[in-house]
């Protein structure tokens, strides 16, 4: 019965959908302040009814209700409960609609949010609700969750165990939340076009969404690295997969964005630009989430193709995309800008680091598309893999590293580079330090690392500088720093916070991509080897029973210089239902580097297959992004009531409250 | 001011394209791959044995009868899935399955089939991942049916299941073996044992 209310309630939910994208336009094209009004309730009502939906459909998992083809499919009676509530969303059909449930979350919460533009918010709401109708018809025609089996059969066929894993709990949601934010920036950059209006005001009421949805988005890719670091076991954090890629090219789209438009917001220029990357951001959002499961691309962790969905999501590519890009031909040329500003300025660094960051988001676009591509002309199959994006990505990287410290120090309108970087000499002094001091440690190997270090250090140690010199520690003192840097614009304390974590970042990668050291080996009991400086011992292999599996574990000891340290055990997984296997690696992690323990087949001859890593500096990766996102969160606070001008005067002292 | 336009129609005419092509992309399926090795000869290769065993596998061995060659790694979870078909179709003796071990430390691939059973008449332990890129192979397991010329025939993407061997896969064997024992009764060179079980491991 649940399930058949979940079925009917969705079926609603599109109703309100079409309303919400029909009604409010109407009535903006007419100035009439009913229907305009009518966006925030038909948004509000979507939203109840997605959520209703939503709700059933978790009903029918918790209660293991193996009438219905999606629990049958994803769980399992044995499965623990959490797992249960989190394969709601571990298949196609589930995961579709916790989209639906995001995207009409959003709405709901604009619905309830004060406008400055009435009308224009409405737009956007319907712009929206056009967005929502598309995905609930794409659920309720080609990916219903509420489909029954008859009979229903006595138990369930269990989640892919690699999902069973409390990463993939949140890994999700969090990226959908930022997937999905990037449709409120994209549906104000529609209402901002059809009204020809995309100016300062517009900025403002966009800026904080972009922000979030970045935040969220990157909290869910570094989630999702995190997770296939510990749970694949495979050493690694990043593979350049194609899903990977899909939620990479997104997030890189939104940072171009997040930047350019703090200068239409400041000084109302780089207007078309802007417009154009708000509709990119959330393109490149619908391609990835459409691309892994339309079967165009075949993925390690794409969902199980249909056909026929290929062919739906693609008019709806076609129709959302190519409609807003239309509009965009038509009305972007008719936006112009009065601002003049100097090429060596902040608006100038701002468009240096777009231009960087929408050549790598080609590069990571066409290193996704490029083998489908060359299918598709002449039936040839490659793959394009780390080689392709260590040589284009990584030096683009370097880059933006290269230019972020001085660029963020240069002020709005006119700027002073000279000045820049008279300021950051001792940063620099450090950073060529570092250089020598990696490539002492590393050589004659990993120059290039040694070098990208000297960026990283270049660049973090900058935006420190930058925000300590506004700080003024040694005239104000400590707590006095705090008030100061409280009373700078946040969006500039949240951009040198955001910097610092990407230097943070960039050293995880350099770290647990370049220096890794790897050995495989067989292993016997009380046979040791030696992995980054540690002394590591097999002590015993055993095997037990879980909860819906069997695993094998082994333990080790782990010495340095003939001290014991730590037990570290690392696991193998065996899920019968699905006949699949997985690994727990036994991971030690420290700011230094991480201990990565990863335990195969093993037979009487031999011993263990034991795979052994030391990843050097892993933990920055995950670090450096929540800083990245900490700094996002700041820059979305509201400005400070008093203290505005703080910004343009920073060196002159303030009298002391 | 035309150029003006221009540019502001470009990402609608690049997104045109974009559609376009990925409707052409939709035309193929991605799992059956109709990659320009089919009715080709298979590479040339020559690996060696894996870690104790003595046979190594080389081009040469697929001459002369149909056979299965599949591509194979102990640290595959599809292949730990695949598995306990490859070992019916051996038990029941099928067809010859040749194994290409690919990108397993030494002694792994031996390991895993000392658990498992080993449902291989050759295996070639392709260390380097070289000769699975001649193969053209985008992951593991990935199985070809090669006929007696030593022509790759079919190429199926991931596990082998029960459906798949018995929908798919037998029926093109079947088909081959049909055609060679035609052509050995119009009198060709076609050497080798066609309709007869071949020799199991």
């Amino acid at each position: 019965m649940i399930p058949e209310l979940g079925q009917f309630v969705l079926i609603l939910a599109l109703g309100a959908a079409l309303l919400q994208a029909v009604l409010p336009m109407a009535g903006a094209a007419r100035g009439d302040k009913v229907l305009i009004a009518s966006a925030r309730s038909t948004a509000i009502a979507q939203f109840i009814l997605v959520a209703l939906a939503f709700a059933a459909l978790t009903w029918a998992h918790a209660n293991s209700d193996f009438s219905v083809r999606n629990v049958v499919e994803n769980s399992h009676t044995a499965k623990p409960f959490a797992y249960k509530l989190s394969g709601v969303w571990g298949n196609h059909e589930g995961s579709i609609l916790l989209w639906a449930l995001i995207l009409a979350g959003y709405g709901g919460v604009l619905a309830t949010a004060a406008a400055r533009n009435e009308t224009l918010q409405a737009r956007a709401l319907a712009i929206q609700g056009a967005v929502a109708a598309a995905f609930l018809a794409f659920i309720i025609f080609t990916s219903n969750p509420f489909a029954r089996v008859f009979p229903a059969p006595p138990d369930g066929l269990d989640l892919n165990p690699l999902l069973q894993d409390p990463g993939l709990v949140i890994h999700p949601p969090f990226l959908y939340l930022g997937y999905v934010g990037f449709s409120i920036t994209f549906a104000y950059a529609i209402a901002g076009l059809m009204a020809g209006k995309i100016d300062r005001d517009w900025a403002a009421a966009v800026r904080p969404w972009a922000l979030a949805a970045w935040v969220f988005l990157t909290i869910g890719i570094a989630l999702g690295s995190w997770w296939a670091y510990y749970e694949l076991g495979w050493g690694g954090f990043w593979a350049w997969d194609p899903v990977e890629n899909a939620s990479f090219m997104p997030w890189l789209a939104g940072t171009a964005f997040i930047h350019s438009v703090r200068v239409l917001e400041k000084r109302d220029a780089l207007k078309v630009w802007t417009v154009l990357l708000a509709i990119s951001a959330f393109s490149l959002s619908l391609i990835g989430t459409f691309l892994v499961r339309s079967g165009l691309i075949t993925s390690v962790h794409s969902f199980a193709v249909d056909p026929t969905r290929g062919v739906f999501i693609l008019v709806i590519l076609a129709a959302v995309i190519g409609g807003s890009l239309l509009l965009f031909a038509l009305r972007a040329p008719l936006l112009t800008s009065n601002a003049r500003f100097s090429p060596v300025s902040r608006e100038g660094s701002i468009i240096a680091n777009n231009i960087l960051l929408s050549v790598a988001c080609v590069t990571v676009f066409v290193g996704t598309f490029y083998p489908l591509f060359i299918d598709v002309i002449s039936g040839n199959r490659l793959s394009v893999g780390a080689p392709y994006f260590n040589a284009t990505f990584m030096p683009l990287m370097a880059l933006l590293l290269l230019v972020m410290a001085p660029a963020a120090m240069l002020s709005w309108k006119r700027g002073d580079i000279g000045q820049a970087m008279r300021r950051l000499w001792p940063v620099g002094v450090v950073a060529l330090l570092m250089i020598g001091l990696s490539l002492f440690l590393t050589w004659p190997k990993h120059v290039a690392a040694g070098l990208g270090v000297g960026l990283a250090v270049w660049a973090g140690a900058g935006a420190v500088l930058d925000l300590a010199r506004h700080a003024r520690v040694r005239a104000d003192g400590p707590l006095g720093a705090l008030k100061n840097i409280a009373a700078l614009p946040r969006a500039y304390v949240g951009m040198s916070v955001a910097h610092f974590g990407l230097a943070i970042v960039a050293i995880g990668v350099l770290g647990a991509g370049v220096w890794r050291s790897e050995t495989v080996v067989f292993m016997n009991p009380e046979d040791a080897i030696n992995v980054g400086g540690y002394e590591v011992t097999l002590k015993a292999v055993n095997q037990a029973q879980g909860p819906n599996y069997v695993f094998e574990r082994a333990d080790f000891d782990v010495h340095r210089n003939g001290k014991f340290l730590r037990v570290l055990a690392a696991e193998r997984r065996f899920y019968p239902v699905r006949g699949m296997q997985t690994t727990e690696a036994g991971i030690w992690a420290s700011l230094k580097g991480d201990l990565y323990l990863v335990i195969g087949e093993h037979n009487e001859e031999f011993g263990a297959v034991v795979r052994a890593w030391y990843n050097p500096f892993a933990v920055w990766l995950w670090i450096g992004s929540g800083i990245m996102a900490l700094g996002g969160f700041i820059a979305a606070l509201p400005r400070p009531a008093a203290r505005r001008q703080a910004v343009t005067a920073p060196l002159v002292p303030e009298a002391a409250e | 001011m035309i150029m003006r336009r221009l540019i502001f129609i470009a990402p609608f005419a690049a997104f045109t394209a974009l559609v376009i092509y990925f409707g052409l992309g939709l035309q193929r399926d991605p799992s059956l791959i109709p990659t320009v090795l089919i009715d080709q000869p298979a590479p040339v290769f020559d690996l060696p044995a894996i870690e104790g065993y003595t046979e190594g596998f080389s081009s040469d061995d697929l001459k002369g009868e149909i056979t299965l060659v599949n591509i194979f790694g102990s640290w595959c979870v599809g292949c730990r899935v695949e598995h306990p078909v490859l070992m019916e179709i051996a038990e029941r003796g099928d067809i010859p399955i040749m194994g290409i071990d690919w990108k397993d430390p030494p002694g792994a691939g031996a390991a895993w089939l000392q658990r498992f059973g080993d449902p291989y008449t050759r295996i070639g332990d392709d260390f380097a991942g070289r000769v699975a890129i001649d193969f053209g192979i985008t992951g593991a397991p990935e199985t070809f049916v090669v006929d007696a010329k030593g022509r790759i025939r079919y190429k199926q993407v991931g596990p082998i299941t029960p459906q798949i061997w018995r929908e798919d896969i037998a029926p093109v064997i079947q088909e081959l073996r049909n055609e060679s024992a035609e052509n050995d009764l119009a009198g060709s060179d076609g050497a080798g044992d066609d309709v007869g079980p071949g020799a199991g491991g």
